[in-house]
């Protein structure tokens, strides 16, 4: 299977606050991600977990160049995102959708709306836009809520919300910033569901960011283990079961 | 009783003789009003857009750029507003060729607003989640796009905004007056104090208090039916 995905190296670290410098006087920089290399597979769905401070959001925020690595590469369906124009690396947002912890949605727009505004974006043509926007509420199954705002809704349906406006271009790649973490076991797994079913129907290869150990064994084909910045390994699933060698990452998968 | 009856009537009779002047103090103060909150609106508001967008972790980040803005900003809402009507006047004199009149305290109402409103603006912008911005982004939307969502999203704090704006600018006009601006402030301070027609003054404040009333709840009600969060 060919890679949808490739991290060459990539690394990120941030300047902490800017009130703490060390004793020479220079701002103090916190590595979020060591230098890391990842190749995930056209269709699959990936997990990246680990402990707060891991930096698996950090590294999926990299994978779209929310954050911009401060080396290395990141390769999504053979372009190299790191070498594009502002106006080139638009286009390629295009294709990788994502959706957050908090949702993100705008307040002050309808559910419709929402939806139809990544599609306006992403120069979706006008005429097919309606038709685009129900298909795809029908595909989380928000078809009779279309004309309500945000606030109106509960969690998980916001969350459908995101997820709907995310696919509704067709990325290739989606990415998900804890989606479940603000959600109850219940819509949790109603919205797993939800993905799985895109990942399987649509074959949009889903990288989702978690700390939950039971999301990542429902959802996930493989799983890298981050600890401190620092990738410890890739772990195959199979059956539900976690393969992980490393004595941290055995730590890891214990933690549910 | 029967005095106060008489005193309410013969007040009433001498407001009477002074219509004319106060229709075109009312005249007047609608003027400045006018052009003063449409021109601050639109050039705080451009100018309150860039405060923001320059400022610590926006998409135009620029440690400099901010700090010239958010100077010049500091330094024009610094001046005591009759002392910066009296320092414009050169330019409000070549502008408008002079510097009295309500066009040329709307010129100056307008400068004093701008820079008012421009702070008002960055706030509501601020007040929007951050994640938003990230969402926007993340589709690819071009920076005019990710404006475009910032505003919608910060809407009804900047109806709030043009509503503090314009209620400050009503009260800035009285000012004004002082110098020639002519309005219902000017009025007021003419015949209510220097020439003792107390009754002037009093309708004159109870018409500007009904104004400022009027134009709170008008904003009010605009910016809950915008709110949808």
């Amino acid at each position: 299977m060919s890679d949808m995905i490739v991290l060459n190296d990539v690394s990120k670290r941030f300047m902490s606050d800017r009130s703490i410098k060390d004793n020479a006087g220079k701002p103090h920089w916190f590595t979020a991600v060591q230098p890391t290399s990842l190749n995930i597979r056209k269709g699959e769905i990936f997990g990246l977990m680990g402990y707060s401070g891991a930096g698996k959001s950090t590294l999926l925020r990299l994978i779209n160049l929310l954050e911009r690595p401060d080396s290395g590469q990141v390769i999504i369906d053979n372009e190299d995102l790191t070498r594009l124009s502002a106006s080139d690396l638009r286009v390629a947002r295009h294709n990788i959708g994502m959706i957050f912890q908090q949702f993100n949605l705008m307040s002050n727009r309808t559910v419709y709306d929402n939806v139809a505004f990544n599609l306006k974006v992403s120069g979706y043509p006008a005429k097919d836009i309606h038709a685009r926007v129900m298909a795809c509420l029908e595909i989380v199954d928000l078809s009779d809520r279309s004309q309500h705002y945000p606030a109106q809704l509960s969690g998980g349906q916001k969350q459908r919300v995101g997820i709907a406006r995310a696919i509704a271009p067709s990325p290739k790649v989606l990415l998900a910033d804890e989606p479940t973490s603000a959600l109850d076991p219940a819509t949790t797994r109603s919205l797993l569901a939800c993905l799985r079913d895109i990942n399987e129907q649509l074959g949009v290869t889903i990288v989702i960011v978690t700390h939950e150990m039971s999301v990542i064994r429902r959802l996930c084909n493989r799983v890298a283990l981050l600890h401190q910045g620092e990738l410890l390994e890739v772990a195959d699933i199979r059956d539900g079961a976690i393969q992980a060698t490393t004595p941290i990452g055995q730590g890891l998968i214990l933690e549910d | 009783m029967i005095i106060s009856a008489a005193l309410l009537s013969e007040s009433i009779a001498k407001l009477l003789t002074m219509k004319k002047e106060i229709w075109q103090a009312l005249l007047d103060t609608f003027i400045m009003l006018g052009i003063s909150t449409t021109v601050a609106i639109l050039i705080g508001g451009i100018f309150g857009i860039f405060l923001f967008l320059s400022s610590d972790r926006q998409f135009l980040q620029n440690k400099t750029a901010y700090a010239i803005l958010g100077g010049i900003t500091n330094f024009v809402r610094a001046f005591p507003f009759v002392i910066l009507m009296i320092a414009m006047s050169p330019f409000t004199k070549a502008i408008v060729g002079t510097g009295i009149g309500p066009i040329a305290a709307s010129l100056v109402l307008a400068i004093a607003g701008s820079f008012y409103f421009a702070r008002l603006v960055e706030q509501n912008l601020r007040e929007v989640p951050r994640g938003i911005i990230e969402a926007t982004e993340s589709m690819g939307a071009p920076p005019f796009t990710i404006i475009k969502v910032l505003l919608n999203e910060a809407r009804s704090g900047i109806v709030s905004s043009v509503t503090i704006l314009s209620i400050s600018l009503l009260s800035f006009s009285a000012a004004a007056g002082m110098i020639g601006g002519g309005g219902l402030g000017d009025l007021a301070i003419r015949y209510g104090y220097y020439r003792y027609q107390t009754e002037v003054m009093v309708f004159i404040v109870i018409l500007l208090s009904v104004m400022v009333i009027l134009i709170q709840a008008g904003g009010n009600l605009l910016a809950q039916r915008l709110d949808k969060r």
